[in-house]
């Protein structure tokens, strides 16, 4: 079972090294403007897109034919999902490390040395989050028909409504609610809050939201996995 | 009958709708792990990680079976060597042609040593030679490492030259299961076809032929020159060739002339036609609830239009099933009976 998990996420990570233009797309940044206020959103929203495509990457494997040389395999799916999730996680948090770290150069500031390090369980609950999240939807979708219908009518939404970009208070009322559902929020928030160490909600209303949503997500997303077929 | 279903393996499966299903001695209700761990599997469509190159797929796959570390890489070269792929091994599969693929899966199909290796018609889509050399890998396979090896076909010749036992299912049932030999046996010791003259007289030589005991059957077909030949079948415990002075001696009793004489053997495919007999379009009215579009287009079509939804051995309008092996010699009964849908 850990050799098999440990199988899956060495494939992700294989995988993510060997091409390299997504390691380096990681690492091109935006203006120096609003910069302090912008890093932590971006970080959380390369979180969202990594982490989802990750969880929709069955989606892909079962196209090129792959997913059945998992599932034909004797691994018990929870391992599937587990070492699917390890591996996405990985190269997602590894993606907005380096996404952090260049925008070092560009002027942003992390305000004590201790913030890099404390950001990673954030980043690391947000991806699991989406990889949930990633999952589930790739369970309901047959072919990668459903990708890019998920990209504009899912990930889109949840990145405009998580204050990512500019603060959900400047949102009329009802969207702003919307924004409230959004474990985005809460997990940009967070980052906000030990990467430059402003924040909108107390940082334990953030990690509670977070980790409530990481746990649901992922139960959620092997759930639905456990019941796809693997052709 | 029941036919083995590779498809439960993939799939979630409700269960055989008759029978049991035991491979390599493991019941697939009651074990399901343990008969995964038993078989290998190679598709009919590549499923391979293009962007690893040949020797990480084989890894992950190790991994997946519980092969790792030093044990796992030592393996892994083993079967690299056995289909001959050292060479490219480190190259990412998205580089590899297509016979290349096909070996690299086959390999894949043994790294956790499997006691029976299925095979989805292995040499589809490939060119002639690459078809050969397959063919040599999967005999010298079973050769060398008595493995079972169950694949699936539509060419009659190959299973002819590759199998020692071959089952041929019709709409989903197995309706013949045997040697190629004991199979060819079932429709009769081959054919003479005798070919006459424009003066006609195909009935009176046909009514003669008919009273004797070593004509099972005989049928006007209609070959190049027209309609003037009459295909003779010889009984099964005769031999063709040996009636060939019979049949000229019946013409000239009934003032025929003979103009050419041929001698068939019966193939797998008079076989294959014999045991499946309906017509296509018999089958289209009765076969389109059962599988959709399978019959569409006769022979070919069904394994291919299936393939992407699930890959039954033997199931299949017109699929033939072909066993090689058995040749392990350590349980009394071979793996290659058990792995059969037991038809009860």
């Amino acid at each position: 079972m850990l050799v098999a998990i440990y199988a899956l996420w060495w494939r992700d990570v294989l995988r993510f090294v060997r091409s390299r233009s997504r390691v380096v797309g990681s690492v091109l940044v935006a203006d120096v403007g609003y910069l302090q206020f912008l890093v932590p959103g971006i970080a959380g929203m390369t979180m969202l897109f990594t982490a989802s495509v990750s969880g929709l990457a069955i989606l892909s494997d079962r196209e090129e034919g792959f997913l059945k040389e998992i599932l034909v395999a004797p691994v018990d799916r929870k391992a599937v999902v587990l070492g699917r999730t390890a591996g996405g996680a990985t190269v997602a948090l590894l993606q907005s490390v380096l996404l952090i770290g260049a925008s070092i150069p560009l002027g942003f500031r992390p305000q004590e040395w201790w913030a890099l390090p404390a950001a990673i369980p954030l980043l690391a609950l947000l991806a699991v989050t989406f990889i949930g999240f990633g999952l589930a939807l790739a369970s309901r979708f047959g072919d990668s028909q459903g990708f890019s219908l998920v990209v504009q009518f899912a990930l889109f939404p949840l990145f405009f409504l998580s204050g990512a970009l500019y603060p959900l208070s400047n949102l009329p009322g009802p969207v702003q609610y919307l924004g409230y559902l959004n474990p985005l929020t809460y997990g940009v928030d967070a980052l906000r809050a030990v990467l430059v160490g402003s924040s909108t909600y107390p940082l334990a209303l953030d990690v509670g939201a977070l980790s409530l949503s990481a746990v649901a997500m992922v139960l959620l997303g092997a759930a639905l996995f456990e019941r796809t077929e693997a052709v | 009958m029941n036919a083995i279903r590779v498809r439960g393996l993939t799939k979630r499966f409700d269960g055989p709708t008759a029978g049991e299903i035991e491979v390599a001695g493991f019941d697939r209700r009651a074990d399901p792990g343990r008969v995964r761990e038993s078989i290998g599997i190679v598709f009919q469509e590549p499923a391979l990680d293009e962007r690893l190159t040949g020797r990480e797929n084989l890894r992950f796959h190790a991994m997946l079976y519980g092969l790792y570390g030093a044990e796992g890489r030592k393996r892994v070269s083993e079967v690299l060597g056995l289909v001959d792929l050292e060479a490219k091994s480190d190259v990412p599969v998205g580089e590899y042609s297509g016979g290349m693929k096909r070996r690299l899966e086959i390999a894949r199909g043994l790294v956790h040593r499997p006691d029976v290796l299925f095979l989805d018609e292995p040499t589809l889509g490939l060119d002639a030679r690459t078809r050969r050399r397959t063919r040599e890998y999967l005999r010298d396979l079973n050769a060398e490492t008595g493995v079972t090896v169950v694949l699936t076909t539509h060419e009659m010749d190959e299973a002819d030259r590759l199998c020692d036992r071959i089952a041929i299912c019709d709409r989903g049932s197995v309706v013949a299961l045997d040697s190629p030999e004991q199979l060819k046996r079932r429709v009769g010791g081959g054919f003479v076809a005798v070919t006459v003259g424009e003066g006609g007289g195909h009935g009176a030589l046909a009514t003669r032929l008919a009273d004797e005991s070593w004509v099972e059957s005989v049928e006007r077909v209609s070959e190049g020159s027209g309609d003037r030949t009459l295909q003779v079948g010889i009984d099964h415990t005769e031999r063709g060739d040996r009636r060939v002075p019979a049949v000229v001696a019946a013409a000239t009793e009934v003032g025929v002339p003979v103009t050419a004489i041929d001698v068939r053997e019966p193939t797998l495919e008079t076989v294959f036609l014999a045991l499946t007999g309906s017509t296509i379009a018999e089958r289209e009215s009765t076969d389109d609830t059962a599988r959709g579009s399978d019959s569409d287009d006769g022979l070919q079509s069904v394994t291919e239009s299936d393939s992407r939804t699930d890959m039954e051995t033997v199931q299949g309008t017109e699929t033939g099933s072909i066993e090689t092996g058995p040749t392990r010699t350590d349980s009394p009964e071979s793996g290659a009976t058990k792995t059969e849908g037991r038809s009860r």
